[in-house]
């Protein structure tokens, strides 16, 4: 039997790789599967925390399929806004897309 | 160690492993595939879970929708030649310094916690309970997360559509 913090800490450490992808990379497409990482590591939580404190029931997966949805819509959405920048400004890296800085 | 404990092991390794090359390597497009490394092993910590429909659902979702279209993204925005431009921006240090502190007041927390176990752990909820809870209980957020979705598709269609004269 895998101890439940096996589970907690393995999504931890993908939650803090994907966070440390989200902060210091340039370009945005690279800050976005960042964010993809940290969505999937709450998902590993979830269907763990099920599992292991809430066995029987189905709410840790039902939560899981909801938050993939939000997530492939964010990927979908953000990939759009991704491609107008890019059309626009010709890059994709974010320290070039400054229009709102003062 | 028990078989079980050694294939989380492996899986849990192959994970960190996609991750890290994903958030390290120069190449976007080697970064993506390290990206689907990952989410293929986080697939098979689904199984270990007992929850195979996340399985299939992630490979699915994950690796055959999500990361084509990073894919593809990627493709469609490649930096014109020349333009040789640094993998990490100027804050990095400061990047990896919060993400280290938070992994490690995460993994002393998590592993110190007294968790509320089962005392023992039935058999996992069936792919056939997952949908009558999805009908039942959950029909009213599943219906939102359909509408969103649909939003999510045309905005995404507005958005990204040649602006014409």
């Amino acid at each position: 039997m895998i101890p439940l913090a096996w589970y907690l800490v393995l999504s931890a450490v993908l939650f803090c790789i994907g966070l440390y992808g989200v902060l210091a990379r340039r370009n945005a497409i690279a800050i976005l599967m960042g964010a993809e990482l940290m969505l999937n590591s709450a998902n590993i939580n979830l269907a763990a925390f099920e599992r292991y404190v809430a066995a029987g029931s189905v709410a840790g997966q039902v939560f899981v399929i909801f938050n993939i949805a939000v997530a492939a819509a964010e990927a979908a959405v953000g990939l759009a806004l991704i491609l107008a920048i890019y059309r626009s400004r010709d890059t994709v890296s974010v320290e070039e897309v400054d229009l709102l800085k003062g | 160690m028990s078989l079980t404990q050694a294939v989380f092991i492996l899986l849990g390794g192959m994970a960190v492993l996609g991750a890290l090359g994903m958030v390290t390597l120069r190449n976007l497009f080697h970064s993506a595939l390290a990206m689907i490394l990952a989410l293929l092993s986080i697939a098979g910590i689904y199984v270990l879970l007992e929850a195979e429909f996340l399985a299939v659902v992630q490979v699915l979702v994950y690796v055959g929708a999500i990361a084509m279209l990073i894919l593809f993204g990627i493709m469609l925005t490649r930096d014109i030649v020349g333009r040789a431009s640094a993998v990490r921006n100027r804050q990095w240090p400061l990047a990896l310094a919060v993400s280290a502190g938070l992994l490690a007041v995460l993994a002393v927390a998590l592993v110190r916690a007294a968790w509320p176990l089962a005392a023992h752990a039935p058999a996992q909820g069936s792919v056939a309970d997952l949908g009558l809870a999805l009908m039942g209980p959950y029909a009213l957020p599943f219906e939102v997360a359909s509408v969103l979705l649909l939003v999510a598709m045309v905005g995404a269609l507005i958005i990204a559509r040649e602006a014409r004269e």
